[in-house]
């Protein structure tokens, strides 16, 4: 059986993957927000600096992350782009015709990569490279438990999640199975419009969807066999705790944020570097 | 004399009344002691599924009564708490082992049974461990289901019932997705349970050779009881087994072909031992002759 990872779970065992996953999120949360909070260049360098940090200290090579950032670089092209050409200033540096170049669009364009860069970076850092799926769902779980009291139906919700990621390898098989043995039947997948190809593949479908029905009809029963009853007065195996390295790394956290106001406050005052 | 642990009343089941006339249990009253090993066994559709289904409530009897350690069981009139109860007294093991996992690492899924019945965690963890070492399943702990084979998988979901401590489980046709070997690993779990463990073991199958195994073989057909009594019992009769579609174990075969050749053999056989035994008695017999 092939290996399907889902995510991109990197286990190297560093402390960013002893954190209790909810802080995590947390951090996650917190690292968007500082992303944004940033406005000098003084901020943006240090911005860029905590997330090369960040990457030691999660010990992911820089290969992985690089390949992370592999599919927004359109975006990320587009928003330069952007930038560069329609920011108006006071620093002219090019004009030819209807172009106008700005330094303040150079700069723009430089602050939106780095934002762009270490928003994936960060969120994917804390998020998925140092945890798992389901360490995930549990601790969204957790997070949102409050919501129980206005019914939200958060247990429910986790546990719709557990039980797609516990499938995706079980259906991914099933659909080659499908498709081999619709291809033995003479079906051809590769060939001919792309109608063509999207109709050819309804006999894949079809029968992966009874399946899946079948499927869930089962897991129904064999959770109902196992007393499962809803979210009500179940108890977990792992109850990871809140540690001191989880309070700790949510206050560097913090501070770092506050670092951050503070640059561009005095940055801006005192007038040192760009600020956008 | 204490009462039986499952007393079955002239129960009835039908799917849909309206479309299916013939119910598919139709009218079986048994009685199984507790730490028995009961073998059910039938053709497809003869109605061993469902009757099996009835005894933890996944369905109810459309008529007729159930009886678990002496109390009626009757979704109606219990409490949620009794229906749990009930259910974890009665463990089920399903055929794909693929659909009755829930968590994707191994030692998650075999705490999702106590996890629901709300067990403190340090005791879900001991109860997981102790499973996974009853199962021999131990090293794989961390490992993802999917990655294991069949029978593995099998002997996961046998630990996920386990970590509930039922007296009872059911192996709703188990092996029957099983290469041998899996089989065998599954079948000799059962023996395991019961032996060692005293757990009431329950097993619907269609394969003969598994059901020798068990003290006591209820043949099912047309959602009656045709046969119940010992494998040797059972077995001593060919016709009516065969008349229920089944096939015999191939040594009850043997002797039985052996016999129609005019051949005299005594008593009855169900093990190969036993069938060895059985023709050099009858080789010895004619040589001496």
């Amino acid at each position: 059986m092939k290996s399907i990872s889902l995510g991109q779970y990197y286990a190297s065992g560093s402390i960013l993957h002893k954190l209790d996953p909810r802080t995590k999120v947390l951090l996650g949360m917190l690292y968007i927000v500082c992303t944004f909070l940033c406005k000098n260049i003084i901020a943006f360098g240090l911005l860029f600096l905590s997330g090369i940090l960040l990457i030691a200290i999660a010990k992911i090579p820089f290969k992985i992350i690089l390949r992370s950032l592999r599919p927004i670089i359109f975006i990320m092209l587009f928003t330069v782009v952007i930038n560069v050409f329609w920011t108006t200033g006071d620093r002219l540096l090019f004009s030819w015709s209807f172009i106008n170049i700005y330094a303040e669009g150079l700069y723009n364009a430089l602050f939106m990569a780095i934002r762009i860069i270490m928003l994936i970076t960060g969120t994917s850092l804390f998020l998925t490279y140092t945890t798992t799926p389901i360490q995930l769902t549990d601790a969204i779980e957790r997070l949102l438990a409050p919501l129980k009291r206005i019914k939200v139906p958060v247990h429910e919700f986790s546990m719709m999640m557990t039980i797609a990621l516990r499938f995706v390898p079980t259906l991914i098989d099933e659909t080659e199975r499908i498709m081999s043995a619709q291809k033995a039947r003479g079906a051809d997948f590769s060939n001919g419009s792309l109608v063509k190809r999207a109709k050819a593949l309804i006999p894949i479908l079809v029968p992966l969807f009874v399946s899946a029905f079948r499927r869930a009809d089962e897991l129904a029963t064999a959770m109902e066999c196992r007393c499962y009853h809803g979210g009500e007065g179940r108890t977990k195996m792992t109850v990871t705790r809140m540690q001191g390295s989880d309070i700790t790394a949510l206050f560097a956290m913090i501070v770092f944020g506050t670092v951050i106001v503070l640059i561009n406050y005095y940055a801006a005052k005192y007038g040192i570097g760009y600020t956008m | 004399m204490s009462q039986p642990f499952i007393k079955v009343e002239n129960v009835s089941y039908s799917y849909d009344e309206e479309i299916n006339l013939i119910p598919a249990v139709s009218g079986v009253s048994l009685e199984i002691e507790e730490g028995s090993y009961v073998a059910f066994a039938g053709r497809n559709g003869s109605g061993k599924s469902t009757f099996a289904k009835l005894l933890n409530m996944i369905l109810e009897p459309s008529d007729g009564k159930i009886y678990i350690s002496g109390k009626e069981i009757d979704v109606n009139a219990m409490t949620d708490a009794e229906l749990m109860e009930t259910r974890r007294n009665i463990g089920m093991v399903f055929q794909n082992p693929d659909n009755q996992l829930v968590a994707t690492i191994v030692e998650d899924d075999v705490a999702f049974g106590p996890e629901n019945l709300g067990v403190p965690s340090d005791e879900i963890r001991r109860r997981v461990d102790d499973a996974l070492k009853t199962v021999g399943m131990s090293e794989y702990a961390k490992s993802e289901p999917q990655r294991l084979s069949g029978g593995q998988k099998q002997r996961i979901a046998i630990a996920g019932i386990i970590a509930m401590m039922p007296k009872c489980i059911i192996f709703d046709e188990s092996t029957a997705m099983l290469d041998p070997s899996g089989r065998r690993e599954v079948v000799d779990m059962m023996e395991k349970l019961n032996r060692e463990y005293g757990i009431t073991i329950i097993t619907i199958t269609h394969y003969m050779d598994e059901a020798v195994r068990a003290d006591r073989v209820i043949v099912m057909d047309g959602g009656r009881v045709v046969m119940d009594g010992t494998p040797e019992q059972v077995y001593a009769e060919p016709e009516k087994i065969r008349a229920a579609g089944l096939e015999l174990p191939q040594c009850a075969e043997l002797v039985c072909r052996l016999r129609e050749k005019g051949i005299k053999l005594d008593g009855c056989c169900i093990t190969p031992e036993s069938c060895a035994e059985l023709i050099c008695r009858a080789l010895e017999v004619t040589s001496n002759e």
